[in-house]
This record gives C-alpha cells, structure tokens and sequence, in this order.
C-alpha cells in the first residue's frame, strides 16, 4: 500500500548509510561507536516532529531552529535556577505557538512569514535571556539524557519511543487523523462543523511542545547553552520530514519516517566527521547525501507509479 | 444502517420545510422565495440550470448557509421542531459535488471527518464496520476496503466513498441524504446500484434530495420533482404528471437539433487534408469537428492532454502555437483567478502582441474589446477581474484565449461543463464558424447531444479507442454500444 | 491631465508598497528626532547603500515566491559567499581584473542557478530542499576555496563600492538600475505576464501555451545570479570575502519580498516594494539602535513588525 511504501525509502536510506558507515569503519558497530555517530540525534528527532505537525496542517515553520535555541537557554539558565519559572516560560512559550496557529487561520496569513517573524522573536529571547553563551544543565535532564540502557544506546531506545508515542498519536488517535484530515481537505474538515482555528492551534501547539523537549534535550547533551546552539534545526527538521517521506502540502506525513529521517541526518553528521574528512566539505557532504536520498526516491517512486503529467 | 422508523413522524411533519426563502449575494439573489418541504419517504428530484439556485437551496437545508430572509424548520428525531443550526442533530447529510474527502486518509478514516462521535479507543474499529456496511449495501461488489488511503481510489471509487458515508450509521442516523449530481463519475450499472438504493431507503421512511443533470435517472428514483429557475421553485409535482420533453421545457430548454443537422451540412466543403494522426489511432482533418465519446475517465482527457503536450513543447511553441487548449475544469486548468478579464483572454495569444519582449497594450486592449464584442462577454468593463464573471462567461473568455490564437489545432476538454444552455448555443456557433475558417477541432464530451454535433466521433473504452463512427453512425445507440463492454464479443 | 495626476494619488495609498515607504519614513523620523534632525544625510546615505544589497537579493527571490507556493530560492546565502569568494581570489587586488572578476561572481550565480534548476527539474526534488542542499555544496566549495584568508578587493573596486555620485551612493544607484529593469520585466515585459501566470495555476499557464520549464529555469538562474552580484559588491565593500557573509541575508530576502506586498502564494508581486522593504529592514534596526536598545529587543521588535505589517496587510486583502 502507499503508506507502507512511503516508510520503505527513508529505512532503506537509513540502512544504506549505516552499511557504509560499518564497512569503513566496523568499530563502530559497538554501543559505544553507536552512541557516538547518533549523539546529537534526539533533539533533531523531536525538533523534525515539530516541524511535522506544522507541515501535517499545510504549513512550513522557520522558527524552529530558533525556538529551540530559545528553549535551551530557558532550560539552561531559569529551568535551572528557579524550575517553577523555567515551567512557565515554557508553558507560555507554547501557548504562544498555539495562539499563532490560530492567528494564521483566522487571518488566513502565510505561516512562512509569520514563523520568519517568529523566529526573530524567539532569537530575541533568547539573546536577552543568555547573552553570552554559558548556563547549566539541570541535573535530572542531564541523567536522563546520559542513562546507558542495556544492549541498546539511550539515542536510539529514545528514538524509537519518540516514533512509537507520535505515531500513535497522529497516525492511530481520531485526534490524529482529524489533524491530518485538515491538511488534506480543510473545507471538509470545516463542512463537517469541525473548529479550523482550534485544530490548527492544537497542531502548532504539538509543534511547540515537542519542540520544547527538543531545546530541553539538546541542553542535556550539550550541558551547556548560547542563543544560536540550534539554529540549524530549522533547515535539518524541514530535511528530516522530506527525507522521512513526508510532502509538504496534502497531510501527507509520516512520525515514524520523520524521526528515521532524522536519524539519517544526524548520522550522515557523525558519519563524515567520523570518516576524518576534511571539515571543509562536510557541510557540502550532507549536502550531496540529501541529494542522493532524494534522488534515489525519484527512481523509486517513479517505478511504483507511471502515471502522473 | 438504520432506516429511520417509518410511522415515527405524521405525514404533516416534515424532516425540513422552508418557508419563502431568501438568499441575497450582494446583488445576487440566488435564493428568491423558495418554498419546499421533504417528509419521510420522499424522493425529492430537484432540477434546473447551473446558477438556477439548487446548490444555494441545498446549502440552506444542510445548515451550511443561513438564509437571508424565510425560515428554515427542522424536525429533530424526537418529533422536536427546531430551526437554526439543527441540520445535523436532525439527521441531515450531504453529499456534495465536489469530493469532500481528505485524500491523504484512508477511507475508514475520512469517516471521522463528519462522525464526531468517533473516538476513544477502538473508534477506528467502529469506523471500519459503519463504512464497510455502509458500502456493502449500496455499492454490492464494490471492491473497496476501508483500510485504502482514498488518493489511491479511482474517482467513481471515490464518489463511491462518499455515497456510502452519507448513508453510513452514526449515532444521529440518516434521515435526509442530500445527493447532489452523485453519479457523474459512475458508470451506468453503479449508478443503478445507487438508484436502487435510494428508492429502498425512501421505502424504509427515509428521505432523499436528488439534483442530477441526468433525467433519466431523476425520472427512476423521485417521486416528486421541483424545478428551479432563477432562484424561485417554478414548478413542484409528482414525478408521473411529468414526461421527460415537459421537464425540459420547464426548464427553458431548447432542443438543438437544427443546429446539429446545420454543422453537418457543411461538412463536405469544409473538411481538407488530414493534419494529425497519432500512435494511438487519433485522426483529424483540416477543418474537421472530431469529437472523443465514451463514459467518463476512460482515458479521452488523457489521450486530448498527451496530444497537447507533445505538440506543444519545444521553443517556438509559445509564439507559434500549432494546437491550443480549451479547459473544462476552469479552476484547475484554465483561469488565472488574480487576473482581470482581459489578460486572461489575451494569454496565449500574448507572443503576437508582444515586440522585442514588451507587451503592446494597446493591441492587448483592442483584441481584447473585440472577442468581448465577437462572443458577448457579459461584463461592463473588460479590466473587470475574471472571477467576477459568472462560469458561464469565464468559459468563454477561455474559449477567446484559443480562437486568439493562429493555430490551426484546437483541442476542447469537455469545455462545456457546468455551462448555460445559452452560452452552450453561441459556443456551438462559434466552433462551427471557427471550423468552416479552417480550423480543427478535438472536442471530447460527456455530453451526447454534443458529440451528435461531431463530423467524426471516436469512442473510448479502458483507455483504447472502440470505434471509429462518421456520418449518420454517429447516434447515441451507436456511441452507448461502442461505450459498454458488452459488445466485446459481436466486436 | 489633472483628472489622472489626482486619481494616481488618490490611488496611491491602495499600492501594496505603500505602507512600507510609510512605515520606513517613521523609522527615519523616529531616529533623527533623538539626534534632533542631525546626521539625516549620513543616516539616508547608509540606509540607500545597505538597503541596496538586500533589494538586490530581494528582487532574485521576488521572482522565485512569484513562481508560486513552495518556491523559495535558500542558496541566496551561499551563493553569495561564494561568489564573492572566488571572484576577489581571482582578482587577487589587481585592478585590471575588476570586470573580469565581475564576470567570474556571474558565472559563479550561472552555475549555481542552473545546479538549482536542475535538481528541482530533474530530481524533482522541492525547490525548498533543492536550494538547501545545493547550498550546502556551495557553502563547502567557499570555505574550500576561501581557507580563512581574506583577500582584499582592488582599491578601485573598493573605492566605488563605498563611494557615491552626486550625492547618491554608488550601490544604491547599481540597486536602482536593477530596481528599473525589474519593473520593466514584471510590468511590461511577457515574461512578467508568463511568470504571474506560472505563479497562478502552472498547470493552467502550460496548457495556454506559457514556457513553465523555461520561466523556472530562467528565474532561478536570475536569483542566484542577482545574489552573486550582490555577494561581489558586498565583499568590495566590506573589504574582502567572508564566510559569514550571506548569512543574514536569507530571512532578509524572504522578509522584503513578504514587507513590500509580494503575495507569498504566488502570482502577484511589485518592485517598488522590495526597497521600501529593504529600507524599512535598515531603518528600523537603526532606529532602535540608535534608541540605545540591544540587540534582542532588536529582534524582538524586528520580528514583531514583520507579523504586524502582515497580519495588517492580510485584514485589508479580505475586507477589500
């Protein structure tokens, strides 16, 4: 069926990034080398499904990468010191991103400015919050995120709980399948006495809270914070939701392909800096691996259906 | 699905009665003074040209549209009366026109869409059987599963879908099912299927508004019919005190037989050379109306848009074009919604009008206020924005943006969808001038009247070409023969 | 002839430019009313001369949102880094090689339009993610080539760049003649009619005829080039190449185009607007700079006015 092919390509991709990444270099293949080369996956993870709730709704978020750099100082710095607070921001801050999602709809303004705007808001913040790179993790973030499970390293059990829960969530729950039904076919949705402005605040507000777990974890990781820690999420999340087979109009979506697709990002990271390859061209290498995936997709969906003008 | 239990209401208790309806856009009235009422086991065929009022009046009953004057009473399953927004606790479904279902879903989802009862744990479960149920009985040996994602359904399919989730169980069951034009992607023996549906569902006390251009088909399951014209009911009698010519009387129809039998005259002095021929058996001549017959969706639009395309690329197309295009699907392949009227009209011609890349706008303006003086376009001021028209006249103003044009080809996707018998006539005048000039004309149709029209006429079926008919072959028997598998064997 | 003076003017305010050259008159009078009006003249001169470089990228991704939704140009960046890269490596400070290096930051936005456009033709890959990954290959082919020298432009070149000519900064004058032909390639040309039409209904505009592929491959081509342009005389300016040096122009390029009334759906965009845009960007940072604010607050009132003239903009388009 064409759901479960759409889940096929970003495994595939995955798999094929990974075999090459044991063949050159078979250490890897430990816990240790595994819970190197996907380190930094977890925050791209959550931040990817952000970016795929605004993306499930017909909209595109370039705040991303700001809002979580905004979260990180938050959780670095008030989360920290005074947790009650940190709390609240955070609590705000999403209900900032619900009450701009219904801003868009009943204004009908275009989500890719409105989140442009955003993210200066956000860079703002976070500027004024920590102006010079430097807070602290707390401590039970930082537990969390260096538990060593058996067998398995914490990124990738986390991974597979942040597909299986988003999963469930919005493809499994009606909620979920109402959310997507709204980027499929709005005026259905509307015609059927749904609340447009309310399903689209709820959507935007999935996208904020995740994406606050996604600043909470990176803080874990990283211990630290600056105002500019993420902002390459904004790009590597809209990557991620495509590389996972997701598209960016009609609700097609997929959770578990948008965190595989993340994977796939941070692991194609780890992999070129793991490879020693010269630091000049490792941007330009994730760039050429994005492309190949794509391309290898084409050919793919190309095969699996002729028709089309 | 429940039936509604007949005997719960008395006879003078309608499901929904509207009283002196009115429904005023601007200056529009697309609603003046509608009067009607469905009780249970009712068929209501309601019929009347595209702009007469059908869909405003439907959007009224299902509580989509407040009117702007009358009142809209409902009868709640309680025995109740209510008015204002009650449609829905009263039972009342729509299945509309254009599809309303999410196509990234699948179909056991898209129930959830209008059902709001379910969710919670196993909703999903009780999604699949309500709509499988549903689809089993409506549409026997439908090949349909709930667990499809709809974008992978083929169009009847579709249309299948969203039938079935009209009449599909739910907490507040169905009452009124509202079909409006249900079976213009099906084919006969669906459509059948359906038509026999209804009457069954009337019989077991349920209600039915039924809008289809199809007379035949409003003949078989109403058992009462309302015409409308410019907004007001002109005429509401059971359906035996009707024969099929009153109807179209009724409505202000007129036979166009002489017109047809005046294209053809000609035709022996118009036709020349043959200009195209293509793999798949496609041929036409200079000057020649060739017209592509069959049922819907058996590949004539595709077969019209590859010709199209491989003629049309290449650089010096744009200022040379050897064939053009004329949309029936307006929103999606024809109109450029932010433009005025005549921008739209000089598009394709623009090449001729430009020097040394600058649009000449003065020629623009003079072409453009001839081809609105040539086909009428009923508009006070050309600079007008082309959404302001009616669809009637955006029909021609694409028909200008061809004829414009030098080439010798022009190809017609079913251009008079949703078109005025008015506007329909002064097309059919303009092609034949356009064709006795000279030109070539590729109409596919899914109207019969207007392939009867057509020098020549191939028929499709599963994408192939099943007959080649000229002359006096070409007939609705004929065309129906070609159209229908059944000939496969005497073939 | 008074009939039309009067109706244009009357009309005026309807222009979807309009509001932003407001907008920008009040940030500058916000400014020289701290100063007490001194310093208009260096205030105007320096907005002219940055407020040309993000028009310039303006206009590049002007064409591309007008191709419709989901067209967006994100190699504005690294194309200019690039660009400017390898052209002040070329010249080396050699005067001679002014133009001729010129023509390699050309060739530099050639090249990486076409790269551009053939991954969204041939890949079918989405413009959003086509430009960003090619970035990725142009931004590693600057640091590449760049190996954290900075090599200075030749003094001619650097002179002209920050100069002016009677008053008006050189850059500006360079990003007023773009402005002009622009205009006359939107407004009177068919190939503004054809691109509206692309960015309306692509499919309806293939089957009237329009050239799709070639407004694509055309647009594209023009924004990068008109960033490698850009990225050629901003590193003149600034005295040589930077990595960095793109960097704020991608939301900026986004957000003028968005400022001056651009539809951000497709179809519909104007010129004049891209500057009032790019100078309300100038003059409201320097306004509040100029307030003694820092550089949050900064953001936080950049991005807010974005969302206001916006969330304005849209309140008109529906009640009209």
């Amino acid at each position: 069926m064409n759901g479960n092919y759409r889940i096929l390509l970003p495994v595939l991709s995955l798999a094929v990034l990974m075999a090459a990444v044991f063949y050159l270099q078979p250490r890897a293949m430990s816990y240790f080398g595994l819970n190197l080369l996907f380190n930094l996956a977890v925050p791209i993870a959550l931040a990817t499904i952000a970016q795929m709730m605004i993306i499930m709704v017909n909209d595109i978020d370039l705040s991303v990468g700001t809002f979580v750099s905004f979260v990180a100082c938050v959780t670095a710095t008030f989360l920290n010191d005074a947790p009650l607070i940190g709390a609240a921001i955070l609590a705000a801050s999403i209900l900032a991103y619900a009450g701009l999602g219904a801003l868009i709809h009943m204004r009908q303004l275009p989500a890719i400015v409105v989140t442009l705007g955003m993210s200066f808001v956000w860079a703002g913040l976070a500027v004024l919050i920590l102006p010079s790179p430097g807070g602290a993790a707390p401590a039970w973030i930082r537990t969390l995120m260096t538990v060593k499970p058996p067998l398995v390293p914490m990124a990738i059990v986390a991974s597979v709980g942040i597909a299986a829960l988003t999963h469930l969530l919005i493809m499994r729950s009606s909620t979920g399948t109402l959310l997507r039904g709204v980027g499929g076919n709005t005026r259905a949705v509307l015609r059927a006495g749904w609340s447009v402005t309310r399903l689209k605040a709820g959507a935007y507000a999935l996208a904020g809270f995740f994406g606050v777990l996604s600043g909470m974890s990176l803080v874990g990781l990283t211990t630290s914070a600056d105002a500019n820690i993420a902002l390459r999420y904004t790009l590597l999340s809209i990557a991620g939701v495509i590389l996972g087979g997701g598209e960016f109009t009609g609700g097609r979506i997929s959770p578990v392909g948008a965190v595989i697709g993340a994977l796939t990002l941070a692991l194609a990271g780890s992999f070129l800096s793991f490879m020693r390859l010269s630091p000049d061209w490792q941007i330009g290498a994730q760039g050429a691996i994005l492309i190949l995936v794509l391309a290898v997709r084409l050919v793919f969906s190309r095969r699996s259906a002729r028709v089309e003008g | 699905m429940q039936p509604p239990a007949p005997g719960g209401h008395a006879p003078e208790n309608p499901l929904v009665s509207l009283v002196d309806a009115h429904m005023h856009f601007g200056a529009v009235r697309a609603l003046d003074g509608v009067s009607l009422t469905i009780s249970p086991g009712e068929c209501l065929g309601l019929i009347g040209h595209n702009g007469a009022g059908k869909s405003t009046a439907v959007n009224v009953i299902n509580g989509g549209l407040t009117p702007t004057g009358g009142a809209v009473e409902y009868t709640l399953p309680d025995g109740s009366r209510a008015t204002g927004a009650a449609a829905r606790a009263a039972g009342i479904r729509s299945v509309f026109q254009e599809l309303s279902l999410c196509p990234n879903l699948t179909v056991e989802e898209n129930l959830r869409i209008p059902q709001h009862d379910l969710w919670g744990p196993g909703w999903r479960r009780i999604a699949r059987k309500r709509i499988a149920k549903a689809l089993d009985e409506v549409f026997p040996g439908h090949r349909i599963k709930p667990g499809m994602t709809v974008g992978g359904l083929t169009l009847a399919e579709r249309q299948m879908v969203e039938i079935a989730t009209g009449f599909a169980e739910a907490t507040e069951p169905a009452r009124l099912v509202i079909l409006d034009e249900p079976t213009s992607s099906l084919d006969a023996s669906i459509a059948h299927q359906l038509l026999d549906y209804v009457r069954g569902f009337c019989a077991r006390g349920g209600a039915v508004i039924f809008i289809s251009h199809m007379l035949g088909e409003v003949f078989e399951v109403a058992t009462r019919i309302d015409v409308m014209k410019d907004g007001r009911i002109t005429q509401s009698r059971p359906v035996a005190e009707f024969t099929q010519q009153g109807l179209i009387d009724a409505m202000g129809h007129v036979a166009s037989v002489e017109a047809t039998t005046a294209i053809r005259e000609d035709a022996a002095t118009r036709i020349g050379e043959e200009v195209l021929r293509t793999d798949e058996g496609l041929s036409a001549r200079r000057g020649e109306i060739v017209g592509l017959a069959g049922l819907a969706g058996h590949g004539q639009a595709e077969a019209l848009a590859r010709f199209f395309m491989g003629r049309s690329s290449g650089p010096r197309h744009s200022s040379h074009p050897d064939v053009v295009f004329v949309a029936g699907d307006r929103a999606r392949d024809g109109v450029m919604p932010l433009w005025s009227i005549l921008r739209n009209l000089t598009l394709t011609h623009l090449p001729a009008l430009t020097r040394r890349s600058i649009v000449d706008r003065a020629a623009e303006k003079v072409l453009g206020a001839d081809w609105k003086r040539r086909i009428g376009i009923r508009t006070d001021d050309i600079l007008n924005p082309i959404l302001s028209l009616s669809g009637g006249n955006q029909q021609k103003v694409l028909f200008a943006r061809s004829l414009a044009s030098s080439a010798p080809i022009v190809v017609m996707d079913d251009p008079m969808r949703g078109v005025d018998v008015g506007t329909k006539r002064e097309a059919y005048d303009m092609i034949r001038f356009e064709a006795s000039a000279g030109r070539t004309f590729l109409w596919y149709s899914t109207e019969t009247e207007e392939i009867c029209q057509c020098d020549r006429v191939f028929v499709f079926r599963n994408g192939r070409i099943s007959a080649e008919l000229t002359g006096d072959q070409i007939n609705e028997e004929n065309i129906l023969a070609a159209s229908f598998e059944m000939q496969e064997s005497t073939a | 002839m008074t009939d039309t003076v009067i109706s244009t003017l009357s009309q005026t305010h309807r222009r979807p430019w309009f509001w932003a050259f407001v907008a920008s008159t009040a940030a500058f009078g916000a400014t020289l009313l701290l100063t007490e009006g001194r310093g208009g003249g260096e205030l105007l001169s320096a907005a002219l001369t940055f407020a040309a470089f993000s028009a310039i990228v303006g206009i590049g991704q002007m064409f591309v949102i007008t191709l419709g939704p989901g067209n967006v140009d994100l190699s504005i960046p690294a194309t200019m880094t690039l660009a400017g890269t390898l052209s002040l490596k070329f010249m080396g400070g050699d005067a001679a090689l002014i133009l001729p290096g010129l023509g390699v930051a050309l060739a530099v936005g050639l090249g990486a339009g076409t790269a551009n456009y053939l991954l969204i033709r041939f890949l079918r890959i989405p413009p959003i993610i086509a430009t960003l990954s090619a970035s990725f290959l142009y931004q590693s082919l600057a640091i590449w080539s760049n190996r954290g020298l900075r090599i200075k432009p030749p003094s001619i070149l650097a002179d002209f760049t920050t100069g002016a000519t009677l008053g008006v900064p050189n850059v500006a004058i360079v990003g007023l003649l773009i402005a002009v032909i622009a205009w006359i390639i939107l407004e009177r040309s068919i190939y503004g009619r054809w691109l509206s039409a692309v960015g309306q209904n692509a499919r309806a505009a293939r089957l009237s005829g329009v050239p799709v592929q070639l407004m694509f491959a055309a647009t594209f081509i023009g924004s990068a080039v008109l960033a490698s342009l850009t990225g050629y005389l901003l590193a003149s300016f600034s005295g040589g190449a930077a990595l960095n040096m793109g960097t704020e122009y991608l939301l900026i390029s986004i957000a003028v185009v968005v400022i001056g009334g651009c539809s951000i759906a497709g179809g519909y965009s104007n010129v004049p607007g891209i500057w009032g845009g790019a100078l309300l960007m100038f003059l409201i940072v320097s306004m509040l700079n100029s307030y003694g604010l820092g550089a949050g607050v900064r953001l936080i009132m950049t991005g807010t006015i974005i969302i206001a003239i916006v969330a304005a903009a849209a309140g008109k388009e529906s009640s009209a």
